[in-house]
C-alpha cells in the first residue's frame, strides 16, 4: 500500500514536470510549480518526513510562488519561442540521467531498514534524543541541538541573500520612476 | 511470494528513477530554455529532486515519523530530514536572489530572454 501511494504521487510529479517543460506561458509555469511543490510536500509526508513536508508546503509552494508571481508582475509573462535546437541539452540531460541510473543500481531498495545509513547514525540520534535533550521530536533536537551550527550557517546564508536582494532592488527604486515598484519583500 | 518480492523490487527502484527523471528535467530546462524565469523554475525542480534523493533512502517501510512515542517502535531516519530542512530554506534564498537579478536585468535590457541580452550591443 505504501509503495502504491508513493508510485502514484511520483507519477503525478513526473507529469507536472513534463507540463512545466512544455508550457510557454509563464503564469502557467508558476502555477504548475506550485502544484509540483504541493505534490512534493505530500510525498515527503508519505515518506515520514513530516517537518520537511510542512516546510516545503509553506516555503516551496507558498513563498516561492509569491516571489515568482511578483517577479512576473515586474517583467514579462510570455516565453519567447526557442531559437536554438534542443538536441544538445537533451543529449546532456540523457547522459547525466544514464550515469545516475547506473549509479542507482548499487543503491539499497526503497524502505529497507538494514542499510548502513539507517543502522548507525540514525538509530543513535533516535536513542539519545530523549535522555540527552528531552525533546520527543528527533528532527527538532538534531536541528537545534546536535547540529545547531548548521542552522546558524543557514541563517547566515539567508541573511546574505536578503542583503543581496535589498541591494539589487534598492538601486532600482531610485533609478526607475516609471512604475510603482517596491512590492518585493 | 516470489512475485510479490519482484514487484517490491521494481517499485523500490521506481523511487530512484523518478528522482533521476526530475534531475534530468531540471537540468534540461536550465540548459535549453533562454527565458530566465523558466531557468529559475528549472533550478527549483533540480533542487527539489535532491530532497527526494535524500529523504527516500531514510524511509523504512512500516516505520513512522521520528517523533518518539511509547506506541511505536520503528521510526524513519531523522538525519536526512534535518539536512533537507536546511536545503529548502537555502533554496528559497537562491530563488529570491535570482529573481532580483532577473528584475534588474529586465530593467537594463528590456528583456528576460538570455538570447536578447547577449545579442544587445549596448553594454552599459
Amino acid at each position: 500500500m505504501e509503495f502504491l501511494f508513493n508510485l502514484i504521487l511520483l507519477l503525478f510529479l513526473a507529469a507536472v514536470t513534463i507540463g512545466i517543460i512544455g508550457v510557454r506561458n509563464l503564469f502557467a509555469v508558476v502555477v504548475l510549480s506550485g502544484a509540483y511543490s504541493f505534490l512534493m510536500a505530500t510525498l515527503l509526508i508519505a515518506m515520514d518526513a513530516v517537518d520537511v513536508g510542512m516546510t516545503e508546503a509553506a516555503v516551496g509552494a507558498g513563498v516561492s510562488t509569491v516571489l515568482l508571481l511578483s517577479a512576473l508582475h515586474l517583467t514579462n509573462t510570455e516565453e519567447a519561442p526557442a531559437k536554438h535546437s534542443n538536441v544538445l541539452p537533451m543529449a546532456l540531460a540523457l547522459l547525466t540521467g544514464a550515469a545516475l541510473v547506473y549509479g542507482t543500481w548499487d543503491l539499497p531498495r526503497y524502505g529497507d531498514p538494514d542499510t548502513p545509513m539507517n543502522s548507525y547514525v540514525g538509530d543513535e540520534y533516535l536513542e539519545r534524543s530523549i535522555p540527552e535533550t528531552t525533546i520527543p521530536n528527533v528532527v527538532t533536537s538534531v536541528l537545534a541541538s546536535y547540529r545547531g551550527y548548521d542552522t546558524l550557517g543557514e541563517t547566515a546564508v539567508i541573511f546574505t541573500a536578503g542583503i543581496g536582494v535589498l541591494m539589487l532592488l534598492y538601486g532600482r527604486r531610485r533609478k526607475g520612476d516609471d512604475d510603482e515598484g517596491g512590492d518585493r519583500s | 511470494m516470489e512475485g510479490l518480492n519482484e514487484l517490491a523490487f521494481v517499485l523500490g527502484g521506481v523511487n530512484h528513477w523518478i528522482t533521476v527523471f526530475l534531475i534530468m528535467a531540471g537540468l534540461y530546462i536550465i540548459v535549453s530554455r533562454s527565458n530566465m524565469i523558466k531557468k529559475l523554475v528549472g533550478l527549483s525542480i533540480f533542487q527539489t529532486s535532491v530532497y527526494l534523493l535524500y529523504v527516500s533512502p531514510g524511509k523504512i517501510i512500516g516505520g513512522t515519523a521520528p517523533i518518539i512515542s511509547d506506541d511505536f517502535t520503528v521510526y524513519s531516519n531523522p538525519l536526512p530530514h534535518v539536512l533537507i530542512l536546511t536545503a529548502i530554506v537555502v533554496g528559497v534564498a537562491t530563488l529570491a536572489l535570482g529573481l532580483a537579478l532577473v528584475i534588474r536585468i529586465n530593467e537594463a535590457y528590456g528583456s528576460i530572454e538570455e538570447d536578447d541580452v547577449y545579442s544587445g550591443e549596448d553594454w552599459n
